[in-house]
């Protein structure tokens, strides 16, 4: 019976730290420019796809994640240049809707650069699970949770320790007021486009060895990402961890006690649930605050 | 004098007129065998379509240049539906009315095959499927045919293998896709007929990461004996890693959705050991000589290769099977009047294809036993016939 939880509980958190890394990208561009990202799933696939593939060539794996995440920060600048900055006196309505339309061209570019079929990636570290009171994990979910800790430290340290991690929360406070003291708000929001891309794409290396990497990889775990930043409080870094973790292991419980058609389902009642009762996520700041 | 110039001119044309309209009878002769093909070369479905399309137009092209079929060339038009069922049934239409077509050999997906099904059954126009579900065959459609194997024999098979390995309790884990769920209802109905016990019924979702919360269950049934997984792409593969992961040590069945290269790629080590039914196409060089399949599969397999540079694939065979039933329907009716044709197709008998030999009748439209299933398991990463 323990034995079963466990194994539910470890699954969860291996898909849940998945969901954590995206619903960090989200946040950290809505802190930026109050835009709902929804390319920050193409990112992943990006990341996945481009370790995937250049490891498959010969390339050495840290050397092709790396690549992989140049290449996304690129996209992502030029997804923020030449699609949501030029669109920037719009409604945010109109902008979340092109940052739709980006992920839709980026699915077609990848379609095409990569063509339509899965990509394996090889564990980084063997593939001989690792066996946890009577439950049992891949070693490469170790990687996933590691490397999401180590980010999320290391994101958490950029906002505070950097002049430009301040500048972004200077300008995600009061935008106004940061042009005023001499922020350059757009380069804010094209530094947060990078920062969010290159997060999804080191996430996308990482999980590509359980999940396969293919062009459309992005979309669900692009999806469930955001119900992990809507569930922490958009633009709440610490909550989208949180609300990560959660919407993995609750996942994970439902198939495993409810039933497994329903698994999907879990989190999108979960984001329901909070857009009803409370809009402003587990951790957010009451919408007054905003005014 | 002027005049009669004029007249020797019309008397010159209506001659040649004449000449060229005695021309046109043993051209009528040789006028194109019409056969159409809707296939979803692109879209989801495109791993099936697009060897689909290639084959076609790969025989076609071969065929015309030995000679055609009766002395008369194959003309063949292909259209791309993209996967979507509405598109199927709007190129079904103009392959009927525009093109005129003879015959029609495709519907990449089961939801294209029964979109065009009400109008070729409407008009009266023979159609070879190359899907795989039961419906399009069951109930016998007059002018439909398919040239696949069913998730029914697939389902078949696994138990016939269990049974000879003494194992009666099957865990089911299907995939909430079409095809998966298809395979569900036939695996449910079959195991009631056979007597097998299924003691595990779980889904899990096509475009899922991790499936240990379902397999942890059936991992905790103690009645299971085997798991039998229903599925395409690269669920199943998911699926075997979870699988290993946990320790299970269950035989692992999956079904023939799975019977190409790919699955073993993605699974990597995780897929020894798994059994599957597959078509002999997948085990050509395997295959004793004495084998009826041997010349066909391996034939087919080196002219595909040769020309595509790619792995060939039991989609691929489908087309081929489609497009020679169709073509060898027309030798025996000795042209292609559409009833005659019809009816010449309900006959084939022993025709020898890809994916085994087809005797059809006016009661079974696709013609397959299941002896057209080799069961296969995974060793060293290659497909082996389990004897």
């Amino acid at each position: 019976m323990f034995a079963e939880l466990l194994q539910y509980l470890l699954s969860g958190l291996t898909i849940g730290a998945i969901y954590a890394l995206a619903g960090l990208g989200f946040s950290i561009i809505y802190n930026a420019s109050h835009v709902i990202n929804f390319a920050q799933g193409e990112f992943i696939m990006i990341g996945g796809m481009a370790s995937a593939t250049l490891t498959a060539s010969g390339v050495p794996l840290p050397l092709a994640i790396l690549i992989g995440c140049g290449g996304a920060m690129l996209v992502g600048v030029l997804v923020a240049k030449f699609a949501v900055e030029r669109a920037r006196n719009a409604s945010t309505v109109t902008l979340i809707i092109i940052t739709i339309g980006a992920s839709i061209f980026l699915r077609g570019v990848a379609e095409l650069v990569w063509g339509k079929d899965f990509k394996r990636l090889d564990a980084f570290s063997g593939e001989t699970p690792i066996q946890i009171l009577g439950a049992s994990m891949q070693p490469q979910s170790l990687w996933v949770v590691g490397t999401a800790a180590v980010l999320i430290v290391a994101i958490g340290l950029f906002f505070s320790r950097t002049l430009t991690g301040k500048a972004i929360l200077a300008t995600s406070h009061n935008r106004l007021a940061a042009q005023l003291v001499g922020i350059d708000v757009k380069r804010v929001v094209l530094a947060s486009f990078a920062l969010s891309a290159a997060l999804g794409a080191v996430g996308g290396a990482v999980v590509a060895p359980i999940t396969f990497s293919y062009t459309e990889m992005g979309i669900m775990l692009g999806l469930k990402g955001f119900t992990a930043a809507v569930l922490g409080g958009l633009g709440h870094g610490p909550g989208a961890v949180a609300g990560g973790l959660i919407v993995g292991v609750a996942e994970a419980l439902g198939a495993g006690y409810i039933s497994s058609a329903y698994k999907d389902a879990v989190a999108f009642v979960i984001i329901l649930a909070v857009l009803l009762f409370m809009p402003n996520g587990l951790f957010g700041k009451r919408g007054t605050e905003r005014v | 004098m002027r005049k009669s110039l004029l007249s020797t001119i019309a008397a010159t044309v209506t001659a040649a007129i004449a000449v060229s309209g005695a021309l046109m009878g043993p051209a009528a002769a040789a006028e194109p065998i019409k056969v159409g093909a809707i296939v979803s070369a692109t879209g989801p479905a495109s791993f099936l379509g697009d060897p689909e399309k290639k084959v076609l137009e790969l025989y076609a092209d071969r065929i015309n240049k030995a000679g055609g079929v009766d002395g008369r060339p194959v003309q063949l038009t292909v259209y791309d539906d993209g996967g979507a069922a509405d598109k199927a049934a709007s190129f079904t239409k103009r392959l009927i009315e525009s093109d005129g077509v003879d015959v029609i050999v495709g519907g990449t997906t089961t939801a294209a095959t029964m979109a065009a099904v009400p109008l070729v059954e409407r008009a009266g126009v023979p159609f070879i499927s190359l899907a795989g579900a039961v419906v399009i065959v069951e109930p016998v459609k007059k002018w439909v045919f398919k040239t696949p194997h069913t998730d029914r024999m697939a389902a078949e098979k696994v138990m016939e293998d269990m049974k000879a390995r003494g194992l009666t309790k099957l865990a089911l884990l299907s995939e909430d896709s079409g095809f998966g769920k298809s395979g569900r209802e036939q695996t449910v109905a079959v195991a009631k007929e056979r007597g097998i016990e299924l003691v595990a019924d779980e889904t899990y979702g096509a475009k899922d990461t991790d499936v240990t919360a379902q397999l942890t269950k059936i991992k905790n049934n103690a009645a299971a004996q085997a798991v039998l997984v229903f599925g395409l792409g690269q669920g199943p593969a998911v699926v075997t890693k979870n699988y290993r992961q946990l320790g299970i040590a269950l035989p692992l069945y999956q079904s023939h959705g799975v019977a190409s290269k790919e699955y073993i790629r993605l699974a990597g080590g995780a897929a020894e050991g798994v059994r599957l039914p597959a078509a002999g196409l997948v085990v050509a060089a395997q295959l004793p000589e004495s084998d009826p399949q041997k010349t066909v599969v391996t034939d087919f397999t080196k002219t595909y290769e040769d020309a595509f540079k790619s792995e060939v694939s039991t989609f691929a065979g489908h087309a081929y099977d489609g497009l020679m039933i169709a073509l060898d329907a027309v030798k025996r009716s000795g042209g292609t009047d559409k009833a005659k044709l019809r009816d010449a197709i309900e006959q084939t008998k022993g025709y020898v294809g890809t994916g085994g030999t087809v005797t059809m009748g006016p009661k079974d439209h696709m013609g397959l036993t299941l002896d057209a299933f080799h069961m296969v398991e995974v060793k060293q990463g290659d497909w082996s016939l389990v004897k």
